[in-house]
């Protein structure tokens, strides 16, 4: 039995706004395999709950009429790997997010509980990065759209106010059509596993050149992170393995990976500047620039 | 024939449908639950404790702390108890105590009317601590002038040394090479998916009754009756299906606090349930081994001798101690019989988790590092890896340099050359490039093992079964020996099938073990009941035969001498197909006839005074992704010879589980200790790699028969052994792949990333 | 915390009145479903897998509430009138079941694969992703991919 102080269901987006707001010291639970956890190791944070596990208006898929694909904070991983929206058109949050935990965590944990709660290794961070993805919240006082990096704070702090709802996750048409993309979740077993260093890339190119390259990192520093300054210098650049090297090169100055008891920092280094170089390759791959 | 075949196991229906009922699916109405309130430091000195607030708690039904308990220590390795008093295990350990030896020493229980009551309960208790210095490497424990975990022990449980087969002096100096090495090898839980659980009630004022997911009820029995200063008769234990042990319920861990509990509350039934938490640190790990090893040979690569220095840390309690590297030491010399073989060992106490026994009992950790310098020997001298082990490996013929007697059967050759054909060594030698370059590289990897079939000499080796013959034609059979989930009530069922001559579906196993009833066997450890308890169930069958038999030969008028039992009819000898009548009618008749008769029964205790060695061998094929320190495994094989095997398809199961172990030990698995402050960072099943199906390539099992003379149906030992080898295999694959020696276990990337970047490959 | 909720289990209707605060796991175990295992209660080794609505769900990190108008099966419903089914079979034939403790979550999270995959081509591959929410420390999974494999074979 869990360790629950209070529990209040909501069926739609604005009672669990009502109930949030009237239990300050409430958390939403969703899919439950981050909060039932918690509750199983007797954390006082998690003991007050709104339940927003059953408001369908959060488990849609949609795509709107400019192509703006919409994910709702409450599609759990199988549904999205099986959306054929996500498989065709960002097919790298698919591959994120069928890296997560096993199958049947896949069958519950939604979205946005992966990335409202904050932690450096959410695997659906990284492809969500490169997709520019927006978070939508919804509190009190309305709607509103935020970048997903600013999204995130710091380790385990996002920008999730007080009463506030994440209902969906937005990516705009220019930041996926043309593009092409690739997630690997290194990781210390080939399943049930948190991530040493997730690493997503995404690219897209013109006449053999880049016409833009996103690579974002999990586990490589506080939160989620996007390698901005490599980004620019490989900007225009031709796509070979110069650019591949450039990008190796380069991606440590933008991420700040640490010493854990999981792995120490020079491992983690030595991971990242590997991925950089080959998820980056596969993606160019996926663009039809294959560097032998 | 029953003995040979691939038969289903006799309780699988049971459990495919879920119907097997483990220890945690029974309850009874008022059953409470106790909780550890286990200590937040590693080394120290409880000063002071209050419980006031946690015993004023609604619900909670008692909180016993060190100050409550019988001040008697006990032993908790579930050995059979040892007539010699140079041989008993040590008593070093109180229910509860108030000197802290590891982070999550137990301290106090809390009983109480659910499992969140008892929690809140343990977050009421205050508690003083005197913190000392944690000491958890060899260095900080056997340092100057520090603190003895266990007064007057200097922190050492025991040391002792050996040679055997000659002068090893004299020997060195023969050598043309003298090869040393240092091999380390890591603690690991064995993660049995059922934690360890028990409870108990009482009958009268007197008797206690535990229900326990244990491998050894007779032995739980003895310890609990000595831990609460009782009489053995006065306590029954049961043991229902059991979710795995491996070793971890080899030993005596919840048993005498449960009956302790009801016993202090009128007999109420109390039940104790480790989390996965609490169990992957309050019960038993593998010891850590730090060997240093050095081996003597000739150039023409004829290996001298095996000198050993190695220390094992048994962490806070004893449990089953020195017995884990003595035992390693002597299980392994089977390998190399023919060289001199020495042994200096030591165990150690540590503020780490008690270690005691887990599967191959300290062979695995010696393994690792005798495979590993023999790949070195093999390599100085220019021998293929696979021809310098056939050139030394143990032969039909060789004498145990220990005992002086004869290995009466070994396959290990055999089982070489099998291996070898099946991973296509010789092709992949000759094509694959001496040298490799390149991110990607390939390795072949082999490694051979040997083992024991049960303890004899070293433990009693007792075994008991009782057959009892139903009104349908159809036995009962009781044993002492557990199913463990290995198959042994399988196992047993084919040679109670084969030795009565009726078919095997008309035994019935009883598969719980109840001290009350049972008759004695020790349980399951050392890879002893198909061999040792074997023995006693074809005696029983034997015995129930004859009785049958002397029986019908009453009904019949038949002599005795002219009939036997086939196909579950009285036959007669010369000639089988000729059925006099149906073994039912001769059991309606000995039940039901007024005037004669009576149940045919059969008894048999017997102790074993054999034991049979089992060798093999690990072939692997893999590759390593140097920039990502990955290893994949592409192909690997076990190769056994168990002697006759009972049930194919059973013993491909053991090998599979063992090898699937064997990968863990080898590419995931640690538990790992800070060792400042003696937290273990990862005791859960997140966090402890315990490999996935991902993480488990095709496993690849295969056997050479050999017929073991001391054994009735020519069987020999195969749990434990198969999880020996695949580590070694493994760790020689990786140096052939990158040419790299990993000499510590695990070797997970961020343990190969320190090795390669040393080697200089990153 | 009590509430009242309606399922179907193993085909039979139920109406429980349960705690908030109770797992799936929890209430199941409480009405004799004890092919329901716990082995860490954390959603980490699947031991407790039904299916919901044919869904594979570690029922430990699952809500009681939830369960509420949906349809459960366990390992006991999969047998019917003294008949194994396929993957019950399979996993006997392949020497699949050692201790028995995770064989009842590997059976659930077995059927929702076979179920998903009726008539397609899988790999090992495949089956291995699919069932790697379940551990088992017995059989090394060689078995179970087999018994997979077979079941999805005779399907074809």
């Amino acid at each position: 039995m869990f360790d629950i102080d209070s529990y209040h269901k909501a069926d739609t987006v604005d009672e669990a706004i009502a109930l949030l707001s009237k239990n300050p010291d409430a958390v939403p639970i969703a899919g439950g395999t981050d909060v039932l956890v918690r509750l199983h190791g007797h954390n006082p944070d998690y003991r007050h709950l709104v339940d927003i596990h059953d408001v369908a208006e959060l488990k849609n898929i949609t795509m709107e009429p400019d192509g703006t694909i919409v994910i709702g904070s409450g599609v759990n991983f199988t549904d999205l790997a099986q959306s054929a929206i996500v498989s065709t058109n960002i097919p790298v949050l698919a591959e994120g997010g069928s890296s997560i935990g096993g199958p049947q965590v896949r069958n519950v944990a939604t979205i946005g509980g992966n990335i409202s709660n904050g932690a450096p290794s959410a695997d659906a961070a990284p492809p969500l990065l490169v997709l520019n993805a927006h978070i939508e919240l919804k509190g009190p006082e309305g709607f509103r759209r935020l970048p997903l990096h600013d999204f995130y704070q710091g380790p385990g702090q996002v920008d999730r106010k007080s009463g506030e709802i994440m209902t969906c996750l937005r990516i705009g048409s220019t930041d996926y059509k043309g593009w092409s993309g690739h997630y690997y979740k290194y990781a210390m077993r080939g399943a049930m596993d948190i991530a040493t260093i997730g690493c997503a890339a995404a690219c897209k190119i013109d006449g053999g050149r880049v016409a833009g390259i996103r690579l974002a990192f999990g586990v490589a520093g506080p939160t989620p992170l996007r390698c901005w300054r490599t980004e620019e210098k490989a900007q225009g650049s031709v796509a070979d393995q110069t650019l591949l090297d450039l990008v190796s090169d380069s991606v440590l100055g933008d991420l700040r990976p640490r010493d854990s008891w999981r792995a120490s920092k020079d491992f983690r280094e030595q991971i990242i500047t590997t991925l950089s170089e080959r998820v980056l390759k596969e993606a160019l791959n996926r663009n039809g620039v294959s560097i032998p | 024939m029953a003995v040979g075949k691939s038969v289903q196991r006799v309780d699988g229906v049971a459990k495919v449908t879920g119907k097997a009922r483990y220890a945690d699916d029974f309850t009874m109405p008022g059953m409470r639950v106790a909780k550890y309130l286990r200590s937040t430091i590693a080394h120290g000195r409880v000063l002071t404790i209050d419980t006031s607030k946690a015993r004023a708690l609604p619900g909670v039904d008692g909180v016993f702390t060190y100050q409550d308990i019988p001040k008697k220590k006990f032993a908790t390795a579930g050995h059979p108890f040892s007539m010699d008093p140079g041989h008993v295990d040590v008593a070093d350990r109180l229910l509860l105590t108030d000197y802290v030896r590891y982070m999550g020493d137990e301290i106090a229980i809390v009983v109480a009317d659910s499992d969140l009551t008892a929690s809140k309960a343990l977050s009421l208790i205050d508690v003083e601590y005197e913190s000392f210095q944690p000491l958890v490497n060899r260095e900080d424990i056997l340092g100057d002038d520090v603190p003895e975990i266990h007064k007057g022990t200097g922190n050492v449980v025991k040391t002792h040394s050996f040679v055997a087969g000659g002068n090893l002096e004299e020997v060195k100096e023969e050598c043309d090479h003298l090869i040393e090495g240092r091999y380390k090898t890591q603690i690991m839980q064995h993660c049995h998916l059922e934690n360890h659980t028990a409870y108990a009630y009482m009958d009268d004022h007197q008797r206690i009754v535990i229900v326990s997911s244990t491998q050894i009820p007779h032995i739980a029995r003895r310890i609990v009756a000595e831990a609460l200063d009782m009489d053995a008769g006065l306590v029954r234990v049961v043991k229902p299906f059991i979710g795995g042990g491996f070793g971890n319920k080899q030993d005596v861990i919840l048993e005498p606090m449960v009956a302790f509990l009801t016993k202090n509350l009128e007999g109420i039934p109390v039940r104790l349930k480790l989390d996965r938490e609490g169990g992957m640190i309050g019960t038993r790990v593998r010891h850590p081994f730090d060997v240093k090893v050095q081996v003597g040979l000739d150039k023409d690569g004829t290996i001298k001798l095996i000198d050993f220095d190695a220390l094992s840390n048994t962490g806070a309690y004893a449990s089953h101690g020195h017995s884990i590297v003595s035992a390693g030491a002597a299980k392994t010399h089977y390998m190399y019989p023919r060289a001199v073989y020495s042994c200096k060992a030591k165990t150690i106490y540590g503020n780490i988790p008690s270690a005691g026994a887990m599967r191959a009992y300290g062979s695995p950790q010696m393994t690792f590092a005798i495979e590993a310098i023999m790949e070195e020997a093999a390599r100085l001298v220019g021998m293929d890896s696979v021809e310098f082990r056939l050139k030394n490996g143990a032969r039909p013929g060789d004498k145990s340099q220990i005992t002086k007697k004869p290995i009466m059967t070994c396959g290990l050759l055999d089982t070489i050359r099998k291996g070898r054909e099946l991973i296509d060594w010789k092709r992949k030698r000759k094509e694959w490039p001496k040298i490799q370059t390149g991110q990607l590289r390939r390795g072949l990897g082999i490694a051979i093992f040997s083992y024991g079939s049960g303890t004899y000499p070293v433990c009693v080796e007792p075994a008991s079964a009782r057959l009892i013959l139903n009104q349908d034609g159809s036995v009962h059979l009781q044993i002492g020996a557990t199913e463990i989930g290995q198959g042994s009530d399988t196992a047993f069922a084919q040679m109670t099938a084969e030795t009565v001559g009726i078919s095997f579906d008309k035994v019935h196993v009883v598969s719980a073990q109840d001290t009350d009833v049972t008759p004695f066997d020790t349980g399951a450890y050392a890879s002893r009941q198909t061999y040792v308890t074997g023995q006693a169930v074809m005696r029983t069958a034997e015995q129930l035969k004859t009785r049958i038999l002397d029986y019908a030969s009453i009904i019949t008028g038949l002599d005795v001498e002219l009939i036997t039992i086939a196909d579950d009819n009285i036959v007669i000898a010369e000639t089988p197909e000729i059925a006099v009548m149906s073994v039912r009618d001769v059991a309606v008749d000995a039940y039901y006839d007024k005037n004669r008769g009576g149940q045919i029964t059969a008894e048999v205790s017997y102790k074993a005074r054999n034991n049979a060695h089992v060798f093999g061998c690990t072939f692997v094929d893999l590759s390593v992704d140097i920039p990502l320190c990955k290893v994949t495994i592409n192909e690997i094989y076990n190769v056994h010879d168990c002697g006759v095997v009972i049930n194919p398809l059973g013993a491909e199961g053991q090998v599979h589980g063992g090898m699937a172990m064997g990968i863990g030990a080898a590419l995931f698995e640690e538990l790992m200790v800070d060792s400042d402050s003696g937290r273990i960072y990862n005791n859960n099943l997140l966090d402890y790699k315990v490999p996935t199906i991902m993480d488990i390539p095709d496993l690849g099992a295969a056997f050479v028969e050999t017929h073991e003379p001391s054994h009735p149906y020519g069987a020999k030992s195969v749990g434990e052994a198969p999880v020996i080898s695949p580590a070694p295999a493994i760790r020689n694959g990786i140096l052939d792949a990158t040419g790299v020696a990993v000499n510590e276990l695990p070797m997970t990337p961020k343990s190969i990333f320190k090795y390669f970047k040393k080697a200089g490959l990153l | 915390m009590n509430r009242n909720i309606s399922c179907t289990v193993n085909s039979k209707s139920m109406t429980w009145q349960i705690d908030i605060r109770m797992s799936l796991a929890d209430v199941l175990r409480e009405h004799g479903y004890t092919s329901v295992k716990e082995g860490c209660g954390v959603g980490e080794c699947g031991a407790c897998a039904v299916l919901i609505d044919d869904v594979a769900v570690d029922s430990c990190l699952y809500l009681a509430v939830w369960a509420d108008g949906c349809n459960i099966r366990t390992t006991e419903g999969e047998s019917k009138e003294g008949k194994l089914s396929p993957v019950q079979q399979a996993y006997l034939e392949t020497g699949s079941v050692q201790c028995g403790f995770c064989t009842p979550g590997l059976v659930m999270a077995s059927t929702s694969f076979v179920e998903q995959h009726k008539g397609q081509k899988v790999s090992r591959e495949q089956i291995r992703k699919g069932l790697a929410g379940n551990l088992c420390r017995c059989t090394g999974y060689d078995g179970v991919v087999r018994a997979v494999e077979q079941c999805i074979d005779a399907e074809e």
